[in-house]
């Protein structure tokens, strides 16, 4: 119990209102420490931001940009969603979604073959396949092992990682090639694009999966254990729910979701498999996840909002002409203070 | 009324009869008038006065959240009262912090003790003290001797040389006791000190806090255990809802009245019930072996039956294997040997799934850490072993409607209060806590019912309508284990009953044939507790 009666009126708040105004209020105070930083960089903060949201939605095209951007992020937060309900933290969606791209390169790059609805399909489940191998592997050591999951997964990440750029160097390497990249996909293997935008199925996916993910944590008994599990393993254990198997299933299903993500980025941008497919989307959709509170429609906000900072920055870079360091750095002190302002609003509605 | 009879023992002579209690004491030492603490949405203390004697062992008797606690709290130093004063020998006093109080000679002993395992009594007492040749540490051998001086004087049979983990707990509490003399406390404050120990223990307590207020200490003593109260206290303050209700003269009330005060209406104390009528044996249990958590063993050879229709009561003093054997039987601890089977099927080591299967419903002694998901509905809090199952689940779906309309019958048929079920169940006060379990266990219609700890922390009216469906249970046909450290609990629930002692069941008896001495004993591992007069004859030749 706490001895102040000082915090009474934000105890009362109602949540809504709070898990609202935190995150907006805590993008204000970013953006104003922000402003410092590009005031020392003797630049004009206003403009910048004005490049910044500009670049971010400021027409078609740049819409286009952040809802890509906000394809990857989604996908890998919502499967993270599932694991972290379950308080399983599973650190390792950056290797995964290597493993996801690699399995589906290889598909992608020798079953060409194939009729098109065939090898999409193909490509698509065999990254799902790579992301589950590789989240199994945490999940074996965790559930017979009893290895940390978080320790697992951050080290299959480098794994995971340097063997994609073993391979691209060595065994993959595009035939009479100097770089370290792999043969280029074929067109084929792109993804159809919607509506005549450079929008595509990928970006689709995540946002069909919205429901899904939503549906499965709330309205299935497998979605109710998960939840038990994270709220606490041992009363679900007594309860007769089979933790190790809960704790198996939403670590494979956030590595599938992950290697999702990684083979439709691959398909759709990078078209070859190489190092340096992914700019830590794996490690930014833990924030995205977190962020969104666990919770499907917050994680879709969140990464709305983080992929408009990624592409904001760009534009304040390229655009506005500060330096890429500092644009990094305003976007980084956002996230900051929308965390820091959303964990304290957080606190005191706990208390 | 089955009450916990003293249990003298030999003679022991640095004790006290009962009749030689002084009663004379007068002057007041401590007043508070009028004290207020308010916390958001509660009002924990409101108006409350109370009034310590020299001499007096003056008691504080309340249900959970009655207010006892914050009232200690705020005299400690801990809180700040909102209103009101604190007179101290007839001086307002202002506390801010608890080592205020320790300096004005205030001394409490909290339920949970503050003891380094690792550290002698000696080193305990000294730790965070000032040394009077800092930087070195007191010299021991001066601290051992003003330490078995005062362990003499009070009868505390404490050497201060000895490591406090070899102390069993009732010898860690009295350390408690000598840290707050050798601070120089005039006026002690002791929270619940009987919930952890053995009927023995305990009275050997009661014997020691006369000695202390014998020897002009004055005593508060917090209980809601109402013949403790009684037996040992000069007058009683009984708090309710955070007002006191009356102060009154032990010698002049009873327990029931005392109840009644504490509760706002009429409490049964004893449950009644009629003679079971036990028929086919529904869990059997045989030669069960188990591991405690750091894997040393802890159930040596553990066998018996509980039958349809009964109650069997496991008595002992906590951790003495109860735990292990609960956990065993649930599915939740695997045993190295023996057997357990419900209804002639062999469970042992079977998941606590199959086990539920086979008609086992378990009321978790860690209510907590097995029984309630804190940040869960109560809804779903009810349905946890059975979201699964039609038709809280159908055709693969969650059925809300389903499992809203479960938990709205039988919150109401069990009477947890609660504005809502949709609330969290970790915002539920213990006794509703409780009974959300008990439903939610009652609902699966089991054949055979683990009950451990059932009641503990709750209060009188929650213990009450605990008692009552069990026995309920029991004379439906159910057959119970029921596992409690509370002997007065076992007594008024058991057909018979089992006592655990060092991972061994050693003795069953009958209830009609159960005697709480020898019970006692058996608990204690057949050995009398040393008396004050054994350790004592050093000095006292």
């Amino acid at each position: 119990m706490s001895k102040s009666t000082t915090t009474n009126q934000e105890r009362h708040l109602p949540q809504a209102l709070v898990s609202i105004g935190a995150p907006v209020l805590g993008c204000l105070i970013g953006l104003i420490i922000g402003a410092f930083l590009i005031l020392l960089a003797k630049a004009d903060p206003i403009g910048a931001y004005q490049t910044m949201l500009k670049g971010a939605f400021g027409g078609e095209r740049q819409i286009t940009e952040t809802l890509l951007k906000a394809g990857p992020l989604l996908l890998i937060a919502l499967g993270l969603t599932t694991a972290f309900r379950a308080k399983i933290w599973n650190i390792g969606a950056e290797g995964q979604y290597y493993m996801g791209a690699l399995f589906g390169g290889l598909v992608a790059l020798y079953l060409t073959d194939l009729p098109r609805p065939l090898l999409l399909t193909l490509m698509l489940l065999a990254a799902i396949v790579g992301g589950m191998v590789w989240a199994y592997v945490a999940a074996f050591l965790k559930v017979r092992m009893g290895m940390n999951e978080i320790i697992s997964t951050l080290m299959l990440n480098y794994i995971a990682i340097l063997l994609m750029e073993y391979l691209a160097r060595g065994p993959l390497q595009e035939p009479g090639g100097y770089l370290p990249v792999s043969a280029q996909f074929d067109k084929v293997t792109k993804l159809p694009l919607l509506f005549g935008t450079r929008v595509h199925l990928g970006v689709l996916i995540a946002v069909l999966l919205v429901p899904v993910i939503y549906t499965l944590l709330w309205s299935t008994p497998l979605g109710f254990r998960v939840r038990a599990v994270g709220s606490r393993a041992s009363v679900a254990r007594y309860a007769g729910v089979n933790v190790e198997k809960i704790i198996v299933f939403v670590l494979v299903l956030s590595g599938g979701f992950a290697g999702l993500a990684g083979i439709i980025e691959v398909a759709t941008l990078h078209t070859r498999l190489k190092g340096g497919i992914s700019q830590g989307y794996g490690f930014s959709a833990i924030l995205v996840a977190l962020l969104g509170r666990m919770n499907p429609i917050g994680v879709t906000v969140a990464a709305l909002f983080f992929a408009a900072l990624i592409i904001g920055a760009e534009s304040m870079h390229v655009v506005y002409g500060l330096p890429v360091s500092l644009a990094d750095a305003i976007q980084a002190v956002i996230v900051l203070s929308v965390l820091a302002v959303d964990a304290t609003a957080r606190r005191r509605m706990d208390s | 009324m089955r009450g916990v009879p003293i249990i003298g023992g030999a003679a022991k002579k640095c004790f006290l009869k009962k009749d030689t209690k002084l009663s004379q004491a007068s002057e007041t030492i401590l007043e508070m008038r009028g004290i207020v603490k308010k916390f958001p949405g509660v009002i924990a203390n409101d108006g409350v006065d109370f009034e310590l004697r020299k001499g007096e062992i003056h008691a504080l008797l309340g249900e959970n959240g009655a207010g006892k606690t914050t009232l200690m709290n705020v005299l400690y130093g801990l809180y700040e009262p909102d209103e009101g004063q604190i007179l101290l020998n007839g001086k307002p006093i202002h506390l801010k912090t608890a080592r205020d109080a320790i300096a004005l000679g205030l001394g409490m002993v909290h339920q949970h003790f503050m003891l380094v395992q690792r550290f002698t009594v000696a080193e305990n007492i000294i730790l965070g003290q000032h040394s009077p040749r800092e930087p070195h540490i007191e010299d021991q051998k001066a601290v051992y001797a003003r330490l078995k001086k005062l362990s003499d004087r009070y009868c505390l049979s404490i050497h201060p040389e000895a490591e406090v983990w070899t102390l069993s707990v009732g010898e860690q509490q009295r350390v408690e006791i000598l840290k707050a003399l050798y601070r120089g406390a005039e006026i002690l404050i002791l929270d619940e000190p009987t919930a952890v120990l053995t009927p023995q223990e305990a009275e050997q307590l009661l014997e020691i806090i006369r000695v202390l207020a014998k020897e002009g200490k004055s005593v508060v003593f917090i209980s809601h255990k109402l013949n403790e109260v009684l037996s040992v206290s000069d007058r009683i303050t009984v708090l309710r809802d955070g007002k006191v209700i009356d102060t009154v003269q032990a010698s002049q009330t009873g327990q029931e009245d005392l109840a009644r005060k504490m509760v706002g209406r009429e409490v049964l104390l004893q449950v009644s019930k009629n003679p079971a009528q036990p028929k086919e044996a529904v869990l059997v249990v045989e030669g069960l072996c188990a591991n405690d958590a750091r894997e040393l063993q802890t159930l040596y050879d553990v066998g018996f039956e509980v039958k349809a229709g009964e109650i069997l009561g496991i008595a002992g003093v906590a951790g003495n294997g109860q735990t292990e054997l609960e956990q065993v039987i649930a599915g939740l601890r695997k045993a190295n040997a023996g057997r357990v089977a419900i209804c002639g099927e062999d469970v042992t080591n079977a998941s606590p799934k199959e086990v539920g299967n086979c008609g086992l419903a378990h009321i978790p002694s860690d209510r907590y850490r097995m029984g309630v998901l804190s940040d869960f509905t109560i809804a779903e809090n009810l349905v946890l072993q059975r979201i699964g199952q039609k038709p809280f689940t159908r055709r693969g779906w969650l059925n809300w409607k389903a499992i809203r309309q479960q938990a709205e019958e039988l919150v109401k048929s069990f009477d947890v209060r609660t504005p809502s079920i949709e609330m969290a169940a970790g915002k539920l006060s213990g006794g509703n806590a409780q009974k959300m379990i008990l439903a939610r266990e009652l609902a699966r219609q089991p054949r055979i019912l683990i009950a451990a700890q059932p009641t503990r922390g709750l209060d009188v009216s929650a213990i009450e309508y605990v008692h009552r469906q069990l026995i309920a249970q029991r004379d439906a046909g159910e057959a119970i284990l029921l596992f409690s450290t509370e002997l007065q609990e076992i007594l008024t629930l058991s057909d018979r009953i089992a006592v655990m002692y060092e991972g061994r069941i050693v003795g069953v008896m009958d209830i009609d044939q159960a005697d709480i001495n020898e019970l006692g004993l058996m608990m204690a591992g057949g050995k009398g507790l040393p008396s004050c007069e054994i350790l004592e004859t050093g000095g006292a030749a």
